[in-house]
């Protein structure tokens, strides 16, 4: 064995050895998860969802655009479970194309909000004094911009599309994560293990990147979790008022508004988009509640002792 | 009559939480009592389950807690067969409880004179201003200076010491018969400690109460207690009178426990250390909870639980060294 | 005679009380405190609540910057450092807290937390720092299978053991033992202080350790202070703080702590303190203890007396002798 062999074979095993309490934990927590009813239904709403997002369009039986007049306002069916819209198309191939546009909203919208969120109520509060007030300030004064209003500024004068409506979301959105990492990064700026780590002389950096920014992950993934179903919803309702999908798109927010002012007649235009929107929201927030109590530490104790019981009993009959 | 001796009995006590992780066996057949006008000490470390069996007394058991098995007896009644309306009387009129952490136990919401005032509101259904005015005079009585002042204070004006005084008052408004006292001390400075122990002496003596009193520290049971339980993992491994308990100790665990205390061997030698740690009770050791910390352990020991012998006058030991057959005769582990 | 690691002069701390737009007075938190901690010695800081100990033993490490006075280490002045320097002597001092359930860092390994100085040093990286770890724990009594696991499986006795790792890490001169040992259980307790004296005098290390449990404090140090309300009012060994006690405030503290001997309680008590520590923002003139001393005099309200030397470096700051 040569010497390189040596160093990358002890690296891997390394490697592994961090690795294995860390996906012990994971472990647990899905563990608690799986145990939860409404955490495994959410979990159930959400997967689905994410399949449909990305397999929709392959899935879906009739092409969502084209148009088969003759086919229009046909009430739910054998040949189209969801019924048909104004223009002969299927519902549920619109609504299973449509998916991804949503998801799409969402993704975009968080990436972008969240790391910006993240960063500047992290430097708020491991500073403070001005630095954590300016930057508050700058907070308070995006979080008072209405949304809508914004989102119909920018339709205005980009013009109405979905990318538009995110991009509008994205800046509205951002700061309700600094507040909560500002709030976590005051919290852990005051425990004992910060104060051991400066006075053995840590920096700032050394503080936010090792102590604070990890102590922030799990409200930060519940809280993001729970945002999908919210941003989805958002985009959704922009798209129904017209500023952000527009036809002939699918998206669901449009859908619904699209069928709007036939409810009386046929109302399966615009209330399956609708549930569905609902369903997907309920999803995200069984998932984020099921997250959160899957995160937290005394239930993740007393949890601790059954499931490592049971792999004692399982390894022993295995 | 056993009954006029004993104003509290606890006879096989056995509570246990039923939490997601199994059952915790916290209590496993504790057996003591409180004689009238004593002061019995509870003794232990954390986890040995001497603050559940106060709220097991009180029948305040946090869930998923629960009292599986025995009697408490209070004055000849079982307080375990009560309805909870009659405990709800007996709580805060024939038996009272103070606790450690004096913020938490007082409402931040209401005046301090008006929380001492609601027992006697409660239990003896007097007027707002005449319990009111009593209430300022059991605080005189706790040695709370200003004390009319005081009243119409709130707890976070007050200070520690002040907090201790007024939950004691709280306490000791419709003159209960058992005063059962949970760490009380232990989050106060050293001379306000002192001042609320003389306290505690003399209201007790005012009142002809008996005091249950439940602490981890060894230097006030020594200079407060009568009589003393030490308390292990779930049950009371020894129980007898305060010198004979510091002078005579019996139970491995409470000779070793008295020399891991720093003021009880010279600065030059080493503190005892036990072995080991205190053991989950989820799946507690078979047999004796201490053999697998136990010098002196036996084969037996790990196989059957000893039963609390009286293996001197009022001194009894749950060991099984002092059993028949035992490798001592009483002497003693040193 | 040791050489002193540290020698602080004249310290002072306050802290301003601040409404929204005006200082309307000041915590004196520590307030004109001399002290000198020999290299290898162990002095322990008693008092109680508010009597500035904590807040000392923050400024001498400047974790606080001191209202007035000085700090010296090994002969400088840390306001004097410069930052290679003032880094060293970070490197040099660490501090154990009081409790072991929040001084751990809960989402870092034990490899990490305990090889955080190592990091913050550069002394040691990935593997090399994870060995340096692992001869840490092995000093302090933990095993090999510790190394990477999270806080939260270890109890409380345990975890103070990594805490004392932790500070063990980059070899430091001086420990300051924040109340280390207050929050565990007595036959804990006893198995952490025989570990620090071992380790004490095996890596010839500098304690200072604040309690306000005076056996403790006893059984581990060799000079001690009392402090009240941010003075220092008696400063002396152990044998003569503890067996010869002279300011009143000593012999009340020393005479409340409760006895393991229960015939005590039969022998008239010497001393019983009366009253409450009194507010640090506005606190009484002249000597600080005077409201509540037994012995007090007319002057004690005027004069404020300094430590005076009452035989072989007895320190005592009381008027009359």
């Amino acid at each position: 064995m040569t010497r390189s062999n040596g160093i990358f074979v002890s690296r891997a095993r390394l490697i592994r050895k961090r690795l294995n309490p860390l996906l012990k934990e994971w472990g647990l927590t899905a563990y608690v998860l799986r145990h939860s009813m409404l955490a495994v239904i959410g979990t159930l709403i959400v997967f689905s969802f994410v399949f449909i997002a990305i397999f929709g369009t392959r899935l879906a039986p009739y092409n969502p655009t084209s148009t088969t007049i003759q086919e229009r306002f046909q009430p739910p069916s054998g040949s189209h479970p969801f019924g048909t819209d104004k223009m002969g198309r299927d519902v549920m191939s619109r609504m299973l194309a449509g998916a991804q546009h949503s998801i799409k909203a969402g993704a975009i919208v968080l990436a972008i909000a969240v790391p910006i969120g993240v960063l500047l109520g992290g430097i708020a509060g491991l500073f403070g004094g001005w630095v954590d007030e300016l930057l508050m300030r700058i907070t308070d004064v995006f979080l008072a911009f209405p949304s809508l209003v914004l989102a119909m500024s920018f339709s205005a004068a980009l013009g109405p599309s979905l990318f538009n409506a995110m991009i509008a979301l994205s800046i509205v959105w951002w700061p309700m994560y600094a507040r909560l990492v500002r709030g976590q990064a005051l919290a852990v700026r005051e425990t004992s293990y910060v104060e051991a780590a400066r006075s053995r002389g840590a920096s700032n950096w050394h503080i936010m990147f090792r102590h604070i920014l990890p102590n922030c992950l799990s409200p930060i993934l519940v809280t993001l979790t729970m945002d999908m179903g919210w941003v989805i919803t958002a985009a959704a309702a922009l798209s129904f008022l017209g500023f952000g999908a527009q036809p002939p798109m699918p998206e669901w927010g449009r859908m619904v508004s699209d069928g709007r002012i036939y409810m009386l007649s046929a109302w399966w235009v615009s209330v399956f988009p609708g549930l569905g929107i609902v369903l997907v929201v309920l999803g995200f927030n069984l998932l984020g509640d099921g997250i959160r109590d899957a995160l937290d530490p005394k239930l993740r104790r007393l949890t601790e002792v059954k499931w490592s019981r049971k792999k004692i009993s399982s390894s022993s009959k295995g | 009559m056993e009954s006029k001796e004993n104003l509290l009995v606890v006879e096989g006590l056995k509570t246990q939480f039923f939490t997601y992780g199994g059952v915790v066996e916290a209590l496993d057949g504790v057996d003591f009592e409180v004689r009238r006008g004593e002061t019995f000490g509870l003794v232990g470390e954390s986890g040995c389950g001497k603050s559940v069996t106060a709220t097991s007394i009180l029948g305040l058991v946090a869930k998923p807690g629960r009292v599986i098995e025995g009697r408490i007896l209070l004055n000849d009644e079982d307080l375990l067969q009560m309805s909870s309306k009659a405990m709800n009387r007996i709580r805060g009129s024939k038996m009272a409880m103070i606790f450690q952490d004096p913020t938490s136990s007082l409402n931040p919401l209401f005046r301090v004179g008006y929380q001492v005032a609601e027992p006697y509101i409660y239990h003896q259904s007097r007027r707002k201003r005449r319990a009111l005015h009593d209430a300022m005079r059991m605080l005189e009585k706790t040695g709370l200076p200003d004390a009319e002042e005081k009243t119409k204070n709130y707890p976070h004006e007050l200070s520690g010491g002040m907090r201790q005084r007024t939950m004691i008052a709280m306490a000791l408004t419709c003159e209960p018969e058992l005063l059962i006292a949970d760490e009380p001390t232990t989050n106060l400075d050293v001379t306000i400690e002192r001042q609320i122990l003389d306290l505690v002496a003399d209201l007790k003596r005012d009142f002809s109460a008996s005091v249950l009193w439940i602490t981890h520290d060894m230097a006030i049971v020594a200079q407060l207690c009568d009589r003393v339980g030490v308390m292990y993992a779930g049950n009371i491994v020894e129980k007898t009178d305060v010198r004979s308990l510091f002078r005579n100790p019996k139970h491995p665990y409470t000779v070793r426990l008295l020399r891991a205390i720093p003021s009880s061997v010279s600065t030059a030698e080493e503190l005892e250390e036990i072995p080991g740690s205190v053991p989950r009770l989820i799946h507690p050791p078979t047999g004796c909870r201490f053999h697998p910390r136990c010098d002196h352990a036996m084969e037996i020991c790990s196989q059957i639980k000893p039963v609390a012998r009286e293996i001197e006058p009022g001194h009894l030991v749950a060991c099984h060294l002092y059993n028949e057959g035992g490798e001592t005769d009483g002497g003693g582990v040193v | 005679m040791a050489e002193a690691l540290f020698e602080c002069r004249s310290l002072s701390k306050l802290f301003p009380v601040k409404t929204l737009f005006r200082t309307i007075g000041n915590v004196h938190a520590v307030e004109d405190v001399d002290l000198e901690i020999p290299e290898g010695g162990t002095v322990g800081l008693v008092g109680e609540s508010g009597c500035g100990k904590t807040t000392l033993a923050r400024t001498i490490l400047f974790l606080i910057e001191p209202t007035a006075g000085q700090v010296v280490y090994r002969g400088e002045d840390l306001s004097d450092l410069k930052r290679k320097a003032f880094h060293a002597f970070r490197r040099e001092t660490a501090i154990v807290f009081q409790d072991p359930y929040s001084s751990l860092d809960p989402r870092m390994l034990i490899a990490d937390i305990v090889g955080e100085p190592l990091t913050i040093h550069r002394m040691a990286f990935g593997e090399d720092r994870d060995d340096a770890v692992l001869a840490l724990l092995e000093r302090v009594g933990l095993k090999t299978e510790h190394l990477y696991r999270y806080p939260h499986e270890f109890s409380g006795g345990q975890r103070q053991r990594l805490a004392i790792a932790r500070a063990l890490a980059g070899d430091p001169k001086f420990i300051l033992l924040d109340e280390a040992t207050s929050a565990l259980d007595v036959s804990v307790q006893a198995k952490i202080l025989n570990m620090l004296n071992a380790l004490k005098r095996e890596l010839q290390l500098t304690y200072l350790f604040i309690s306000h449990d005076l056996s403790v404090v006893r059984h581990l140090s060799d000079l001690i202070g009392v402090m009240y309300l941010g003075r220092m009012v008696e400063y002396g060994t152990r044998e003569q703080v503890f067996d010869d006690p002279t300011h009143p405030y000593t012999r009340g503290l020393l005479a409340a702590s409760p006895s393991l001997d229960p015939d005590d309680r039969d022998r008239p008590r010497e001393v019983v303190l009366e009253g409450e520590v009194p507010s640090a923002v506005d606190p009484p003139s002249g000597c600080r203890f005077h409201p509540r001393c037994p012995n007090r005099k007319p002057e004690c309200e005027r004069i404020r007396p300094e430590l005076v030397d009452i035989g072989d470096g007895h320190l005592v700051a009381c008027i009359p002798e």
